[in-house]
């Protein structure tokens, strides 16, 4: 893996939007936690530490055949009825994504833990397409260590990682990226119709090395599932949650039934929230950018289509919550 | 789960026949259909495949249909191959008719979905969906019985129009 990370790396060049791991962090790709110091003996290291290593250990190794159609086709009542009754999921210009071949799918990303824009869009895909239709989505790697949440394996869910996605984007699959990821999920509420990617840029550069088109995706909604307060990146640092679970947030929201949640670890019950996820014109990078596109050119092209579709999709509802 | 609508409509079978074998014409009298295309070489008749979706709750669903039954014109019947699990069937039944009435013929459209292996959950989904897509069948006779009249109309008014030409 250490081997994967430092190709990968290099492949993608030095970053210009904010240091080495900037291009492979949204992705998932993060360095190795770095050594216990010699002085860090005392028992709150030694368990943070051990901590860090059982969930490491979780870790699971993609698998692109544990995907299961036939559980895919079985579970979609299920789906249906939550994003249907629950979420009164609307998704508009599924047609605009290509009805075949591997394609990159980037969406921005809302609802702290608990992502119902991801369970609307999803559903839509696989009834839409078809569940014959290969689809992954990337997800932080805790995600897929969490106790009882082994079964998104077999959605097509896997760990995020400039590995897994060329694997997965080899085998002709549609791929599913949050670049934002955590940063950009548990933003607070009055940032709700904000596109936040954190200048990562790693999704245009996995684009080009394997020619695929970009299909932005853009939801709204998710953001009004709890009152998030902060992300807690303050707080994840002090805890060193950072360097050992690859987490740079521990983030703090009203959400029931818990009331004041902090990490969202045991995620919470979403409010209600009307979702609506709109489908972007796919974009062919270097038919529109030129043979040699800049990363950076591309990377505002996304973002500001997708604010702009945002915008007005906030501009739609009336009330928040209601739609 | 099954469902089903009825409806009279002033035509005669062959004419209404005409409407359901036409797969480019499902987008514009079927209610809820956002997707009727042809999937294979054949376009009407026992083997056709057309890819079909409706927009039920939050999601269009369907999948590729093919076509099982053709008895023209008064049956036909369609069986998924992929997405949900599907059975549809056209009935078309002359109602009586004689020298001083107009042609009647009584539409039937019956749909059975549902997804096998899906449980009980499965089972409350079809109910759920269920007023959705009787809604969409009724419309979507109510729209076959208005085009489809009017044809008859536009017909019979061309067929006097002939025949007072011809006088």
């Amino acid at each position: 893996m250490g081997t994967q990370t430092a190709s990968a790396r290099s492949r993608n060049g030095h970053k210009a939007d904010g240091g080495p791991f900037a291009d492979a962090a949204d992705l998932g790709e993060e360095p190795p936690p770095e050594p216990e110091p010699d002085g860090a003996h005392n028992p709150l290291d030694r368990f943070v530490h051990a901590v860090a290593a059982a969930f490491s250990s979780r870790v699971p190794v993609a698998d692109l055949d544990e995907r299961d159609p036939d559980y895919i086709r079985e579970s979609l009542p299920a789906q249906w009825l939550l994003a249907s009754l629950w979420f009164r999921g609307e998704v508009r210009g599924l047609g605009n994504i290509p009805e075949e071949g591997a394609v990159l799918l980037v969406g921005n990303h809302s609802g702290g833990n608990m992502t119902p824009d991801t369970l609307v869009f999803t559903l839509a895909f696989s009834t839409y397409f078809g569940v014959e239709r290969r689809f992954y989505q990337l997800a932080h790697n805790l995600v897929l260590s969490m106790p009882g949440l082994g079964f998104l394996r077999r959605y097509g869910t896997v760990a995020a990682s400039p590995e897994n996605a060329e694997r997965a984007l080899d085998s002709g699959a549609a791929v599913l990226v949050y670049p934002g990821g955590d940063h950009e999920v548990h933003r607070p509420s009055w940032e709700a119709n904000t596109v936040n990617f954190a200048g990562r840029q790693g999704f245009v550069r996995l684009a080009l090395e394997h020619d695929v088109p970009i299909v932005p995706v853009v939801a709204i909604g998710g953001q009004e599932t709890a009152l998030f307060l902060s992300r807690g990146e303050g707080l994840a640092k002090a805890l060193k949650l950072d360097r050992l679970l690859r987490l740079k947030v521990l983030p703090i929201s009203l959400a029931a039934p818990w009331g004041l949640n902090v990490g969202d670890m045991f995620g919470h019950i979403p409010l209600p929230a009307k979702i609506t996820v709109e489908v972007l014109p796919a974009i062919d990078v270097r038919e529109q950018f030129g043979p040699r596109p800049d990363v950076g050119e591309v990377y505002d092209h996304v973002t500001e289509t997708m604010q702009e579709t945002l915008d007005a999709l906030a501009a739609e509802r009336r009330l928040p919550i209601i739609g | 789960m099954r469902i089903q609508a009825v409806i009279d409509v002033a035509a005669p079978p062959e004419l209404v026949w005409d409407f359901v074998t036409d797969p480019t014409r499902y987008l514009h009298f079927m209610s809820g259909i956002t997707r009727w295309e042809i999937a294979s070489e054949q376009v009407r008749g026992v083997g056709a495949r057309y890819r079909t979706l409706m927009r039920v709750g939050s999601a269009e669903v369907g999948g590729l249909v093919e076509i099982v039954e053709h008895e023209q014109p008064r049956d036909l019947a369609w069986t998924s191959v992929t997405g949900i699990d599907q059975r549809g069937r056209w009935r078309l039944r002359e109602l009586t008719s004689g020298p001083t009435r107009p042609a009647r013929t009584q539409v039937e459209l019956r749909l059975q979905y549902g997804v096998a292996g899906a449980g009980l959950i499965g089972w409350i989904a079809e109910q759920v969906a269920a007023p959705a897509v009787r809604e969409n069948l009724r419309r979507s006779l109510r729209e076959l019985k208005r085009q489809a009249e009017h044809e008859q109309a536009r017909a019979a008014v061309a067929a006097r129009r002939a025949a007072a030409a011809t006088r």
